[in-house]
């Protein structure tokens, strides 16, 4: 049984399972055993290559976390830990704010797609969606910073002067629109169309049957959403939001570009005291940073390595256990 | 299943409709007198329209559905407005983005931008010919890496690795890989070639290194995916007439498939033109022509278009329309890449199932 979503196209489409090679190449024909040799050398360069991204990241970023604290402190940023966590919570908020707009939008945009729009409009209004992944992260940044942020400055005035008496909203709103709340949608608008092309996928593997039924049930489409598509699909969407998740806390440049964040951690999203993220961190100071400072980059990209690491380990596990148990069906 | 019954059981089946022609004309009223609302109460702003609008809409439908149609069909018509509301909400920002881009990219989307460096430029001016040149250079090599060890991967994992633990842990690498922050793989390259040659080495080379960390994944993704679609009977029929398996792979498989993974390959390379984050890293900044990638920085579109905004010099007008026009060159190569990716998809469709 094959193990991610998008291979469960060969079993749908009845294809058998191909013939198994031959147990051992055949001597006299050299090429099987170079072209074979090729094949498997190159898939465990990216083996190689993904523990190479860790490990070189270790050497270079380890001046840093083994040195003294007084030393960080006079040639460097301060104390690693002290320093990295408020980048740690600036990156993690963005995120989760980024995530709690773009997941219910995502999932209607895919619900549309998959069982709303007309059929034979499907597929171009998918391909409009993926447009949106097209458009370069610097773009987006510079829309963030120049077009966004004045949009939605009346709007974060209203917010504060109407529902301030929720701490998220309360707080000096600022002046610029520059706040984390409009980076938080910049990312919002980048994740959109991952968690809407999986959320998509997995809609439309949902078994006809169950749809069917509560059709003849008498069930609304509301109903039969509710019903049929949305509890086969919620792994599948867990799954989505969670490489979601990992896409906006690793991109750099929305935050980079209309944040100047500062190490506050804050949960007022309105003012212009902002926590930055990790790797706007890097971005904004990577080209002026020398010695320890780069050490201490490299371990704080590190850090952002590793958890955007376990969040898409994790993802991908959820989606191979469900493509296992779905293929059941 | 209980909830249902039970609702059955109440108004729903018997209740009447809504005439036809109601939610037109629900949608046209509560456009106007969105805008209505707005210009009395918010100098025409658009946006206070369409919020308006919108929720006036929903509340409308609302109650004349629940009054006429029953609670459940006031709900799936509630849902129905909330999803394809979701949308055209998607779409605000792609027509924005598209109009500001073009807008305010088009004051100097002109013959200097395209054959000027920065050299020596103060002010207006100047162009991101140097900054083409550069995303062209890195761009290219890292396809040359990510080519051939991508496809080379796929065609392990769908030809020969079938099942077997190492494939399964390739494949689950692979998509963890595709999860990588850009940024990360910046810093990866940059630690990488101050390891090798010295601290604060910048080149294309290592802009291209990053950008191959990026890519590998995805080629080897898409060209998977494709490989798996070629229909087995070409195989089997191959190995019928004694060809070895090396040879069908080359002469067969590739062949079948060779539109879809030209086209896997465009839309990776699309993907990878427009990152900022780790060529800012690796490749660094310059205001000068370089030709050479293996050494001295390099600048890159995306980069110029950041470093144009980020750090202005005097006049901040002129360094920002040519951030713009950089971001709607961008644009267009990445658009135009896309296209000709589905093109190519589409034109040339593999030959299954005969």
């Amino acid at each position: 049984m094959s193990q991610k979503l998008t291979r469960e196209s060969d079993v749908a489409s009845g294809q058998p399972e191909p013939t198994p090679p031959p147990a051992r190449p055949d001597p006299k024909r050299p090429g099987e055993t170079i072209f074979r040799g090729f094949a498997v050398g190159a898939g465990i360069a990216i083996l190689a290559i993904l523990a190479a991204v860790a490990a070189f990241l270790l050497i270079q970023g380890s001046p840093a976390l083994l040195a003294d604290p007084a030393e960080l402190a006079t040639h460097g940023y301060g104390e690693f830990v002290e320093w990295v966590l408020p980048y740690v919570f600036g990156t993690v908020w963005a995120a989760v704010l980024a995530l709690a707009m773009a997941v219910p939008v995502a999932i209607g945009i895919a619900l549309f797609i998959s069982h709303y729009a007309p059929r034979r409009l499907a597929q171009p209004l998918g391909y409009i969606i993926d447009l949106l992944a097209a458009v370069p992260s610097v773009v987006f940044g510079l829309w963030g910073s120049n077009v966004l942020a004045t949009g939605v400055q009346p709007l974060f005035t209203w917010l504060n002067a109407n529902l301030g008496f929720i701490p998220l909203f309360s707080g000096q709103v600022s002046g610029t629109g520059r706040t984390i709340l409009t980076a938080a949608i910049v990312l919002a608008t980048m994740v959109l169309p991952i968690i809407t092309s999986l959320c998509r996928e997995v809609f439309l593997q949902t078994p006809k049957l169950h749809e069917e039924a509560a059709l003849a049930l008498g069930a609304t489409r509301w109903e039969m959403v509710k019903m049929a598509v949305l509890p086969f699909a919620r792994p599948g969407i867990i799954a989505a939001v969670m490489l979601g998740l990992g896409r906006a806390l690793g991109e750099t440049m929305a935050v980079t570009m209309v944040l100047s964040g500062g190490r506050n951690i804050t949960f007022q999203v309105l003012t212009s005291e902002n926590p930055n993220s990790i790797a706007a961190q890097i971005a904004q100071n990577f080209p002026e940073a020398f010695g320890l400072k780069t050490s201490q980059l490299i371990a704080a990209g590190l850090v952002l390595f590793l958890i955007t690491l376990a969040v898409n380990m994790i993802a991908r596990w959820i989606v191979a256990r469900r493509a296992a148990y779905s293929g059941a069906n | 299943m209980t909830t249902l019954s039970q609702t059955l059981a109440s108004d729903a089946l018997t209740s009447g409709r809504l005439p036809r022609f109601t939610a037109p004309v629900a949608v046209v009223a509560s456009i106007l007198v969105g805008v209505a609302i707005a210009i009395l109460a918010a100098d025409g702003n658009l946006a206070v329209a369409a919020l308006f609008g919108f929720a006036l809409y929903l509340v409308v439908m609302e109650v004349a559905a629940r009054v006429v149609e029953g609670a459940r069909q006031a709900s799936d018509r509630r849902a129905s407005t909330l999803i394809s509301g979701a949308f055209i909400l998607a779409l605000l920002p792609l027509g924005s983005v598209a109009w500001e881009a073009i807008s305010k990219g088009i004051a100097r989307f002109d013959l200097n931008f395209f054959t000027m460096s920065m050299r020596n430029v103060v002010g207006a001016g100047g162009g991101a010919a140097h900054a083409i040149y550069g995303t062209l250079y890195v761009t290219g090599l890292a396809s040359l890496m990510s080519i051939p060890v991508g496809l080379l991967t796929a065609i392990y994992l769908s030809e020969y690795g079938r099942g077997t633990r190492l494939a399964r842990s390739i494949t689950f690498f692979v998509d963890v890989m595709t999860g990588i922050p850009s940024i990360v793989a910046g810093l990866f390259a940059y630690a990488l070639m101050g390891l090798l040659i010295g601290p604060g080495f910048k080149s294309g080379f290592s802009g291209s290194i990053a950008l191959s960390v990026l890519m590998i994944p995805v080629v080897v993704r898409s060209s998977e995916e494709i490989l798996r679609l070629v229909p087995n009977e070409l195989r089997e029929a191959s190995y019928a007439l004694g060809v070895p398996k090396w040879l069908t792979i080359v002469r067969i498989v590739i062949p079948t498939a060779i539109s879809g993974l030209i086209s896997g390959i465009i839309l990776s390379i699309a993907r990878v033109i427009g990152e900022t984050a780790p060529l800012l890293i690796a490749a660094g900044f310059t205001a000068s022509l370089n030709n050479n990638p293996f050494d001295n920085p390099m600048m890159t579109l995306p980069v110029f278009v950041y470093d144009s905004y980020a750090r202005p010099g005097i006049d901040v007008q002129a360094y920002l329309d040519r951030a713009w026009a950089g971001a709607l060159t961008l644009i267009l190569i990445v658009m135009l890449l896309n296209l000709i990716g589905r093109l190519i998809a589409r034109r040339f469709a593999p030959k299954t199932g005969r």
